[in-house]
């Protein structure tokens, strides 16, 4: 179907007009795919929702015991278009300036759930047997830190936690989420 | 095609010896236009552009919408609402529906008027007639997706009319509604029918049609013959492709212009109690919404499907009948004369369905009051859905204490890292099964024993043993035994 000469001008004439198509369908190709890249990326440029403050109780019921005591605290997370609400488990442990501190129960070591056992005085994974006193810190077994302490502070009488999940199996505390 | 090896050099050369690029693409460029390049000829490929433009746009939209009754409305809200560009992206392929129909109709009259379905192009003509209805079910179908008040009620009454087919009607309109009632799986049947079968029979039938369009050839202006052309060709590239191309482009400018100024709104979630809705459909199905009314009762299945199936059947098997060579439109007075007609008659029957609207106060008001609630809608902040059952319950136990024995049961359940294998509110994880309605199959003595020495199968599981004093064990029994 080659009904164009192969004249040397008018192949260089089309072979102009041809980059001339590609630079300008580029171009708008480019512009066209900016809401596209905008949209597709959106998930990573959102900030990561601020973890809301979870009701622990209020303080001077949590005050008034001297070993530590478990509370679940209910913690909204935004997942896309939806809100999930799940329960975790913190213990709330008093230090003897009478300091209150808020303990992840998630074990630092594999991420069992540990307990408080009256009889031992101290918390105890039922996993893998790592021991921790009874402010949090590490006293034993295979834990590479101690129990990891949450961000709290009083209102109004109650004391509010973040919970936040930690990375295991390292010697610091790292924030995963 | 200039076959055999290529001359090209470089990396053209090294991919056209592999893939005989530059015959195809001088097969696709040089096609030979009669009388050279007219912007009356933009039409057909404009349609292949938006189309392509509403196969992108919807392919991102399914990055986040999710085809079901209780997500779909949550979904677009939040492309709408939360995510970047959403509102534009779904504007534009909302607004592009409407640019498909609009170019169809050109593209249609624009072959009619210049007799371009004369001289062997029955099938072309047909294709094309494939594609028509194609475009209306893609309409069709994705009207429904984003489950709003007006998607729900005007796919109640469009599945309704199906229903109105003799003999096969009631059975039809179940099985495009996924049952007797509109729901979930109405949706996703639309949902299929709107992003994988429709769209692929297009494809198709795209490629017969652009096949039988270059194997019929360009007919040209109306003085030419259809068959046998006599004007000097000018090939389709560079002229008619820039020409095509500033229509494209000028098309998306339009369609990007209502978009960021007048985005498409989304109305409050579908809710088929409200008696008081009056559903209304899309601008080009008004004429036939507004045809319907003046066909009761038993009469209706004429007007409903009678009469629209012998007009498409004239439409479609228009090359049979008219076979005239002839092509100038002042020499074809009836085949002009009744396709103005027809296009008179819907532009009064969609002025009729308006003034019929905006004449009765009560309707008036309802369709303000409906607008009104849609604009409300859009100005509303995204809120997210709480889901999840048993986070529900969860959420629902927790705000109303009952027992202090369950509450401190359900704590030692989490604190012994039972939900870390049975889940959440004991409904069942990856490693456990659901503990949900035990109570009612073991007792109090029997759940006890159970954790103290678990059977051998349930070890096999890994459940572990566990001995707690007996005020705690009697509390997780309790809390186990109601759930």
């Amino acid at each position: 179907l080659s009904q164009l000469p192969d004249v040397s001008s008018e192949t260089s004439r089309r072979s102009y007009i041809g980059w001339l198509f590609g630079l300008c369908g580029a171009a708008v190709s480019a512009v066209l795919s900016v809401p596209l890249v905008r949209f597709t990326l959106f998930p990573l440029t959102a900030k990561p929702t601020e973890t809301k403050w979870s009701d622990a109780g209020p303080v001077a019921e949590l005050q008034s015991s001297t070993k530590p005591q478990i509370r679940t605290v209910m913690v909204e997370q935004v997942d896309g278009w939806r809100k999930t609400v799940s329960e975790k488990i913190v213990y709330i442990s008093k230090d003897p300036a009478g300091k209150l501190s808020i303990l992840s129960a998630v074990c630092p070591h594999l991420g069992c759930s540990v307990q408080w056992q009256d009889g031992k005085n101290a918390f105890v994974c039922p996993c893998h047997s790592a021991v921790f006193d009874a402010s949090g810190g590490r006293a034993a077994g295979p834990a590479p830190r101690g129990m990891d302490t949450l961000d709290s502070k009083v209102e109004d009488g109650r004391l509010l936690v973040r919970y936040q999940y930690f990375r295991q199996l390292v010697p610091t505390k790292e924030v995963i989420g | 095609m200039n076959g055999g090896a290529s001359s090209g050099k470089g990396l053209f050369g090294w991919f056209d010896r592999r893939t005989g690029l530059d015959a195809i693409l001088r097969e696709t460029l040089d096609e030979p236009i009669p009388g050279g390049a007219r912007f009356a000829y933009v039409f057909g490929s404009a349609l292949i552009f938006i189309f392509l433009s509403q196969v992108i746009t919807g392919v991102f939209l399914a990055l986040y919408y999710v085809p079901s009754a209780d997500h779909a409305h949550t979904t677009v809200a939040y492309i709408t609402k939360a995510v970047s560009s959403g509102s534009f992206l779904r504007s534009i392929h909302a607004y592009g529906s409407s640019a498909m129909v609009i170019l169809l109709l050109l593209h249609v009259t624009q072959t009619f008027l210049y007799g371009s379905y004369k001289g062997r192009r029955e099938l072309l003509w047909l294709s094309g007639c494939g594609l028509f209805g194609l475009v209306l079910c893609m309409a069709f179908t994705g009207y429904l997706l984003p489950w709003d008040q007006k998607a729900y009620f005007a796919t109640a009454v469009g599945t309704n009319i199906a229903g109105e087919v003799p003999l096969i009607g009631g059975w039809l309109k179940s099985l495009m509604r996924g049952g007797a009632d509109m729901g979930t799986l109405t949706l996703s049947r639309f949902f299929v029918a709107h992003i994988l079968v429709v769209p692929a029979a297009i494809f198709a039938f795209v490629a017969l049609h652009v096949y039988l369009f270059r194997k019929a050839g360009a007919a040209g202006p109306v003085s030419e013959s259809p068959i046998e052309p006599k004007l000097p060709p000018e090939p389709f590239y560079p002229r008619q492709v820039v020409v095509d191309g500033v229509f494209a482009l000028t098309i998306i400018a339009v369609l990007a212009i209502l978009s960021h100024f007048i985005p498409f709104e989304l109305g409050p979630k579908a809710n088929p109690a409200d008696a008081h809705y009056l559903p209304r459909p899309e601008w080009y199905y008004v004429p036939i919404f507004q045809w319907l009314k003046y066909w009761p009762g038993s009469l209706s299945f004429v007007g409903v499907v009678v009469i629209p199936s012998i007009v498409a059947f004239f439409f479609a098997s228009l090359p049979f009948v008219d076979k005239r060579m002839e092509r100038r439109p002042w020499k074809r007075p009836i085949a002009v004369g009744t396709y103005v007609f027809i296009f008179l008659a819907l532009f009064g029957l969609g002025g009729l369905s308006y003034r019929s609207d905006h004449g009765d106060a009560g309707y008036e008001a309802q369709l303000v009051a409906q607008a009104k609630a849609a604009e409300e809608f859009m100005k509303k902040p995204f809120e997210g859905e709480v889901s999840g059952g048993n986070v529900a319950a969860t959420v629902a136990r927790a705000a109303a204490p009952t027992d202090p024995l369950l509450a401190e049961g359900g704590q030692l359940f989490t604190a012994n890292s039972c939900n870390a294998c049975h889940g959440d509110g004991g409904a069942g994880g990856p490693a456990g099964p659901s503990l949900a309605g035990i109570g009612k199959r073991l007792d109090v003595e029997h759940l006890t024993a159970a954790l103290k020495t678990p059977s051998p199968k349930m070890t096999a599981g890994g459940m572990q043993a566990l001995d707690l004093p007996p005020d705690q064990m009697k509390a997780l029994v309790t809390y186990i035994g109601s759930l």
